[in-house]
């Protein structure tokens, strides 16, 4: 920690230095199926595609499918 | 690292959630109600031809209240996400920006493709406007115009990256918006229109509830990435501190 701090206080303290990609694409993977279900459910269960059986999710966040712009009836 | 990039984003989606919650309510409920009106006046007519009532299972109110606000703050939450991830990609990568400014750049950019573009070529509807009939080609069309608009963006932010090294940041980035448009537009011309809306719907009502649902989704995108950028500065700022003070340094 340490370490780190010093060898990144000789640039400016505006700039970050880039993470690499190698240790971002492990949480891009997790995060992006995370994006995925949740946008799902929040926009699309129970339209065109169903996964639960039943509208309980879809009828329970029906007014935010319809005000983000998701299509619906 | 990316890991708490990850949390702190969606942290600040929740946050964005719950004020895009309080604009929803106030600007885009009223012409939900407007549309359900519509809609219900609309299968009275036709009931009386024989058809029957659709039951009620989730009540009206909690679809106003907690079904809209679970809504928001779970989609706040994916984009916060979402917004963190393209951050730890970008930060560093996008000349001499500020991490301030780079997670309002990708703010910015992520509601133009995101909500503006798709929105653009097929609009928000509200209840009543839609035909259940079309709801499978909607729906693949709308997502298609999605992951196309992001797609292309992301490849306009990598040539305006590598114009900026012979032309310079400004010029680079201005030819890379030139081609991402120019592709919008053809892409626009060439999916089909969805033409549904019943004539007899208010063409102010529909305005309305449009701009409602533009509004809702600048809300989110601007708190998030706004919110994101300084407390990721105040971090960063927390974590450099002890550089300066010498005795603060012996004290870790
Ligand atoms: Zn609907």
């Amino acid at each position: 920690m340490t370490n780190a701090a010093f060898a990144t206080s000789a640039s400016t303290p505006s700039r970050a230095e880039p993470i690499p990609v190698s240790k971002i694409l492990p949480w891009a993977v997790f995060g992006g199926l995370m994006l995925v279900l949740t946008v799902y459910f929040v926009g699309a269960e129970e339209g065109a595609t169903s996964l639960i059986g039943g509208s309980v999710v879809h009828e329970f966040v029906h007014d935010g499918r319809h005000l983000l712009g998701f299509p619906c009836h | 690292m990316v890991g708490n990039l990850l949390l702190r984003g969606m942290m600040v989606g929740v946050l964005a959630g719950l004020l895009a919650f309080c604009f929803a309510r106030t600007f885009g409920e009223p012409w939900v109600d407007y549309a359900i009106a519509f809609e219900e006046h609309a299968s009275h007519a036709a009931g009386a031809a024989g058809g029957m009532e659709e039951p009620e299972i989730v009540s009206r109110a909690t679809q106003a209240g907690l079904g809209l606000f679970t809504g928001l703050v779970i989609y706040g939450a994916a984009v916060g996400g979402l917004i963190a991830l393209a951050f730890a990609f970008a930060n560093g990568r996008l000349g001499r920006l500020s991490p301030r400014s780079v997670a309002a750049l990708i703010a910015t950019l992520g509601y133009v493709a995101i909500v503006i573009v798709p929105q653009l070529k097929y609009p928000a509807n509200p209840p009543a406007v839609g035909s259940a009939d079309t709801i499978v080609a909607r729906t693949e069309l709308f997502f298609a115009m999605l992951a196309f608009s992001v797609a292309l963006m992301i490849a306009s932010v990598m040539l305006a990256r590598r114009l900026a090294e012979r032309i310079g940041g400004w010029n680079g980035a201005t030819v890379a918006a030139i081609v991402y448009v120019s592709i919008v537009a053809v892409m626009f011309a060439a999916l089909p229109d969805i033409e549904e809306i019943p004539a007899s719907f208010s063409p102010a009502a529909l305005w309305n509830f449009r701009i409602a649902s533009i509004g809702v989704q600048a809300v989110l995108w601007s708190v998030v990435g706004l919110a994101f950028g300084a407390v990721t500065e105040y971090a960063a700022r927390r974590e450099n501190a002890p550089r300066h003070t010498a005795g603060a340094a012996a004290l870790r």
